[in-house]
């Protein structure tokens, strides 16, 4: 096969921290024991709610207390949460010292658990048994750096235990290297015992150490020891372990024993707060505990955080406060506010009806006049949601919800498909238009749309898609709507779709009202009409009109001629082969990026297609000084190069790449790729397709494979991700209701994917590759791809079939080498990413396929040893014929 | 040969092509229509055993053998004892519990003698017994009692000592393997699987099984709330030889998990779907052409290492299937990536 990859295989764990839930725990929570004690197992679930809603991955559960049973409350508490999804959908991390009470635990538990935990603390026989015991139940483990002479605390126990406990588990019990989790115990620093002022920077250098030899494994622990001669004083263990945990991740940490909700922001922590801190973690200075115990009465009872200023419109009517807030998308005072107006309310839901509905409105006209951007109005957006989030238990209590919104809408980004930016975009503008949206998230297969809007009693169903696959997919819905007698709007959107597209395959499948929405700005005119009494028969009339229309200019043939497959071929790009050598790359094979630097990319990023995911139009730097958009688009670059800073800075995400060079030459249509230089044993063959569209003389039919030589030549293939990472901080926006944060960190991620896209082609050119050795281009001659060779993906354009995407990936090892899968529509995962093949020849040049005859869909099909329906299927957006 | 070679010879095999499983007995015994007497065969008990399939076993042999023919004639290289409801917790609605150790060494014997026979006609297609484990009729995930969702009907390790006693007499009677199938209710496959573990245990040998999860639901999740996925990570450290799906739906309802599976599972896939959805009168009327038709779509996406048939399929099923998938390539299972995955309902996965 392929050359080794010469660079390491990434280190496992960097690319996120694993929040273990800690309140389900008597040791550790004073109030879950209570509940405990006293029985109240409702209250005691509960509890478990509030770890995962707040964003635990995995929950602890201890019942570790002398007054307890605590076999039976452990049975008890898993069987409780086994029968409530929200809580059960995450797995249980079984935490007992006793073996009895684990292994009762483990009885309980449908999901692959985790126990904690198990040591060589009474030997190595029964600590081999339990493995044994754990690996016939399936479950992961926690391994204590702890054996018969007790407890690890120098780098070097800790070191010394997790290593021998490495091997035999692995040796000798065969327990898979990636369930182990070691512990290498975080004590408490800053005690006044100076033997202790190290045991900060010991459990940061084990880990780094066991990391780096102990493959697959992970570390943990629980960090609230580590503050314990601070207790009484949160504020500061608050501080402590922020500061900890921002050491102990950067060596390898991948877990721990946290709550989450409490962590203070690294750099929010006051400057010298955070630099006492650091001393006695890092253990940096000799007086630092003295320093620390001096400055720690300053802060406690306080919030570690700045102060923050009262401005004038503080002293306003709530009313006109909740205005502001709304329109200024500020959201620091809003509970306070909406809480204050809640007071001198009637009822609560007229908070909603009243000023905020008004607030709204005020953000609605300034949009619609054309003077607030989207951007904004997702802030304002964030700012409503929060506010009407502490209302609802109100309201709730009341039990007089009488929400008045002008329609239901469940929308999703439909199955096989990842992309949401313009979906959740487009829910954010409905909400502030007073339309209920339920938003069923991303890969949404028809049976779970359908079941909600059944449940919703849905007034409209959203569809949006980005890759070409999922056109296929909306088809599938729509014929299920039908069959599921649904007559309710159909609304499609995304980048991939269109008017003609819904008018010809989408319309005719469904028999109620469908309806393309070009962009956001829309939606909520369609919206509207299509839920008003007195406007939804005629605007749907009109539509159905209108697309039968296209149907019938599309259906009596006034498209252009397409030429037979064999004229193509005969009019295919003639390159002068005999004189041109293609360029040998530096290597063969497949080489890692595993953490490529953020820092590296963000020069690279071209700022227009973040401007235009945002709905404003026009090109970058000019925009932010575009008369029109300009305000907006500058406050919006604002917030990206802010949110940016802090990616970077606390590594929010990570960049994986791979890229790969082959021996090959073109076959036909065809580029066979080769195993060695020699070109005898093939590896891959890759399938290209050739424009049918009739051209004007002196004009090629292009094909990707014409711009590769028949006798030797080399091709390339990349695939790059900037999205690693992203969930948990997604997940933390959605917990803060927190739009557009969301929407920006996934168009940043976006943008950083193709801009490590970008890199990397430039590095191909002038060193992987190295046919381009001094290429000097400014970054504006590389956005405007200046530079010679091409890098087309697989779904776009010039190769618009993403059935070849797997194909790709598996030359690449694309799963290893960078954490990248694909779904089964082929949408890459993360969804920050690119992939494509490198073409190296100076004529290469971007093309669009366009539409294809069916001899050639005949030809590929055979090519690919698929029947024709399967190729049509793949080629569908291209058919230039009715199948 | 060990249970380990036999494993390792049908890993072999699925190198190189599909392996068809056989369908069900239910349906095939229903054609008998056996009264009362017929399911007794002679013999006394103090209950009624009309509709005991499991009995037939010990009481009509013949019958059995017949059943399990006509799927090795069809062509299933892949034959399972008739033993679902063999296990003592089931058979106590017919009050034979203490029967099932006897019941389960008579199904393995009749399948196996069957199946070796095929065998020796025809070595180039070595045909395999695996032996039935059903999901028992009670559940360690779900409380029985809307009222106090803290119930539970049976305890981990009483269903462990059913599926042990199952598994004893299985083996006993010549199996290869262990199906552990239907699984509707996570633990209670965790409860079989290490009773398999510790069956083997005590035999200082291999036992080789495979899994198969069934959806009780079209969201795709298991009584457990388990998605595929999630069951997956559940029962992967046994390595099973086969990880699917069987029963739920038809394979047009399945088709979705089925390409889910495919780039997640690193065993050998196995998926055998009912004839369709059970039509007005509860009967499945799709015809194999149909089927087959359907599975054959599968084979052609590269998803598949064996495939058979559940509720309401026939020997006529198994072989238009056979046919259907005979010149399509086995799927390859994807190596996966080392990483901590656990699972809730839901898979998470740590990379």
């Amino acid at each position: 096969m392929a050359a080794e990859p010469i660079q390491p295989q990434p280190q496992a764990g960097r690319a996120s921290f694993i929040n273990i839930g800690e309140r389900t725990n008597v040791t550790g929570s004073a109030q879950f024991k209570k509940l405990i004690l006293g029985g109240d197992y409702n209250a005691a679930v509960e509890v478990a709610r509030q770890q995962v809603e707040n964003g635990a991955q995995i929950i602890d559960v201890n019942m570790d207390e002398g007054l307890l049973d605590a076999e039976k409350a452990m049975e008890t508490f898993l069987k409780l949460i086994a029968a409530e999804p929200d809580i059960a959908r995450v797995p249980i991390m079984i935490d007992s010292s006793k073996w009895s009470v684990i292994e009762a635990g483990l009885k309980c538990v449908a999901g692959k658990p985790i126990v904690n935990s198990i040591s060589m603390k009474e030997g190595i026989e029964p600590f081999k048994a339990q493995a044994r015991k754990i690996r016939r139940y399936g479950a992961a483990a926690v391994v204590m750096a702890f054996d018969e002479k007790g407890q690890a605390d120098t780098i070097q126990r800790k070191v010394e235990i997790c290593q021998r406990a490495y091997r035999i588990l692995v040796d000798e019990v065969g327990f898979p290297a990636e369930d182990i989790i070691f512990d290498p115990n975080i004590f408490a620093v800053a005690t006044g015992i100076e033997e202790h002022n190290n045991y900060g920077v010991d459990f940061i250098e084990a880990t780094r150490q066991i990391k780096a030899t102990c493959p697959h494994a992970r570390i943990s622990g629980g960090v609230s020891n580590l503050s314990f001669s601070f207790r009484g004083n949160e504020p500061v263990r608050k501080a402590m372990h922020s500061v900890f945990l921002y050491h102990a991740i950067q060596a390898g940490m991948d877990m721990g024993i946290v709550n989450a909700g409490q962590l203070e922001v690294y750099d929010q922590i006051p400057r010298e707060l955070r630099d006492a801190c650091e001393d006695v973690i890092l253990n940096r200075t000799p007086n630092g505990t003295e320093r620390l115990l001096e400055l720690a009465p300053k802060y406690k009872g306080t919030g570690a955080t700045a102060e923050t200023v009262d401005a004038e419109w503080r002293s306003w009517p709530v009313e006109k406060r909740l205005e502001h807030a709304l329109v200024k998308g500020m959201d620091q005072f809003v509970v306070d506010d909406t809480e204050e107006a809640r007071q001198v309310a009637a009822k609560p839901i007229e908070v909603i009806e009243g000023p905020l509905m008004a607030g709204m409105n005020v953000v609605g006209d300034l949009f619609g006049a054309g003077k607030m951007f989207l951007p904004q109005v997702v802030k304002s957006a964030r700012v409503m949601k929060k506010a009407v989030a502490h209302l609802i238990p109100y309201i709730e209590a009341e039990k007089s919800a009488g929400q008045r919104a002008k329609g239901t809408i469940v929308m999703a980004t439909v199955k096989g498909d990842v992309h949401d930016i313009g979906k959740n975009i487009v829910g954010v503008v409905l909400q502030c238009n007073n339309f209920e949206v339920i938003d069923l998230g991303v890969m949404v297969p028809f049976q779970d749309i359908l079941k909600a809007a059944n449940e919703n009693k849905a007034d409209i169903i959203g569809l949006s898609g980005l890759i070409t696959p999922s056109l296929d997919e909306m088809q599938t819905v729509a014929e299920q709507m039908t069959r599921q007698d649904f007559k309710i709007p159909l609304l499609i959107g995304g980048a991939t779709t269109s008017k003609v597209h819904t008018a010809l395959r989408i319309a005719p499948k469904y028999q109620g009202p469908t309806v393309h929405v070009l962009d956001a700005s829309r939606a909520v005119g369609v919206c509207t009409a299509l839920t008003s009494d007195t406007q939804a028969e005629d605007f749907a009339t009109k539509v159905a009109a209108e697309y039968e229309a296209i149907r019938i200019e599309r259906g009596d043939g006034t498209k252009e001629k397409l030429a037979s497959l064999a004229d193509a071929r005969a009019n295919a790009l003639k390159i002068d082969w005999p004189n041109y050598t293609p360029p040998k790359p530096a290597f063969t094979g497949t080489r890692v990026f595993a953490e490529y630097p953020l820092h590296e990319l963000v020069e690279r990023i071209d700022w227009t297609p973040f401007f235009r995911a945002w709905e404003l139009a026009g090109t970058y730097p000019a925009i932010l000084e575009d008369p029109v958009v300009g305000e907006s688009a500058r406050k919006l670059f604002a917030d990206a190069r802010k949110m940016l800073d802090r990616v970077v800075r606390e590594k929010w995400l990570t960049a994986k790449g791979v890229v790969g060079f082959w021996p090959c030459r073109r076959v036909g249509d065809d580029v066979v790729l080769y195993e060695d230089e020699g070109r005898t044993k093939e590896l891959s063959r890759l399938y290209f397709l050739r424009q049918q569209v009739e051209k004007r003389a002196g004009r090629p039919n292009m094909c990707l494979a014409d711009f590769i030589s028949p006798d030797a030549d080399w091709i390339g293939g990349f695939a790059v991700t900037a999205g690693h990472g992203i969930e948990e901080r997604l997940a933390r926006f959605k917990a803060e209701h927190d739009d557009y944060s969301d929407i920006l960190l996934k168009a940043l991620a976006d943008r950083l994917a193709e801009a490590f896209a970008e890199r990397l082609h430039e590095r191909a050119r002038k060193t992987l590759w190295g046919y381009a050795p001094d290429e000097a281009l400014s970054n504006a001659e590389l956005v405007r791809e200046k530079y010679r060779g091409i890098r087309p993906a697989p779904g776009y354009p010039a190769c618009p079939d993403h059935s070849q995407k797997p194909e790709l990936f598996r030359l690449l090892n694309a799963g290893q080498n960078a954490g990248m899968t694909l779904t089964e529509s082929f949408a890459m995962l993360p969804t920050a990413a690119v992939s494509g093949y490198y073409f190296a020849h100076p004529e290469a040049a971007y093309f669009g396929v366009a539409r294809i005859g069916r001899d050639q869909v005949e030809d590929y099909a055979k090519r690919r040893g698929v029947d024709i329906e399967q190729a049509e299927q793949w080629l569908r957006p291209n058919l230039g014929y009715n199948s | 040969m060990t249970r380990a070679d036999k494993a390792d010879l049908l890993l072999r095999i699925a190198r190189e092509r599909i392996l068809v499983k056989d369908g069900p007995y239910g349906s095939m015994i229903q054609g008998y229509k056996l009264d009362e007497d017929g399911f007794r065969g002679g013999r006394t008990f103090n209950h009624d055993q009309k509709g005991d399939n499991d009995l037939l076993n010990v009481t009509r042999p013949e019958i059995v053998g017949e059943i399990c023919d006509a799927y090795l004639a069809a062509g299933a290289d892949i034959v399972a004892t008739n033993t679902f409801n063999a296990n003592a917790i089931s058979l106590s609605d017919y009050g034979i519990q203490t029967m099932a150790r006897e019941i389960n060494i008579a199904a393995a014997k009749i399948t196996r003698e069957h199946a070796d026979r095929w065998t020796a006609k025809d070595p180039d297609k070595p045909r395999f017994v695996v032996g039935a484990l059903g999901p028992t009729n009670k559940t360690l995930s779900v409380s029985p009692n809307v009222n106090d969702p803290g119930y539970r009907a049976v305890s981990f390790d009483e269903v462990k000592a059913i599926y042990r006693e199952q598994i004893d007499g299985l083996l006993e009677g010549g199996v290869d393997f262990i199906l552990v199938e239907t699984v509707f209710d996570t633990l209670n496959a965790k409860a079989a699987l290490v009773a398999a573990d510790e069956a083997a245990e005590a035999l200082d040998e291999e036992l080789p099984v495979m899994v198969s999860m069934t959806l009780t639901d079209l969201a795709g999740r298991n009584l457990s709330g388990q998605t595929v996925e999630a069951f997956w990570h559940s029962i992967r450290h046994v390595r099973p030889l086969t990880m699917g799906l069987n029963c739920s739906f038809g394979a047009t309802e399945l088709q979705p998990y089925v390409a889910d599976m495919n780039g997640r599972v690193d065993s050998l896939v196995c998926v055998y779907p009912n004839a369709g959805l059970p039509n007005d009168m509860g009967a499945y009327d799709e015809p194999p052409e149909l089927t087959a038709k359907l599975v054959r779509k599968w084979a052609e996406a590269g998803w598949i290492n064996v495939v058979g048939g559940c509720c309401g399929t026939t020997p006529a099923h198994i072989k238009a299937i056979a046919d259907a998938v005979r010149d399509l390539p086995p799927r390859r299972a994807p190596s996966l990536v080392p990483a901590l995955r656990l699972s809730g309902m839901e898979a998470a996965s740590f990379f």
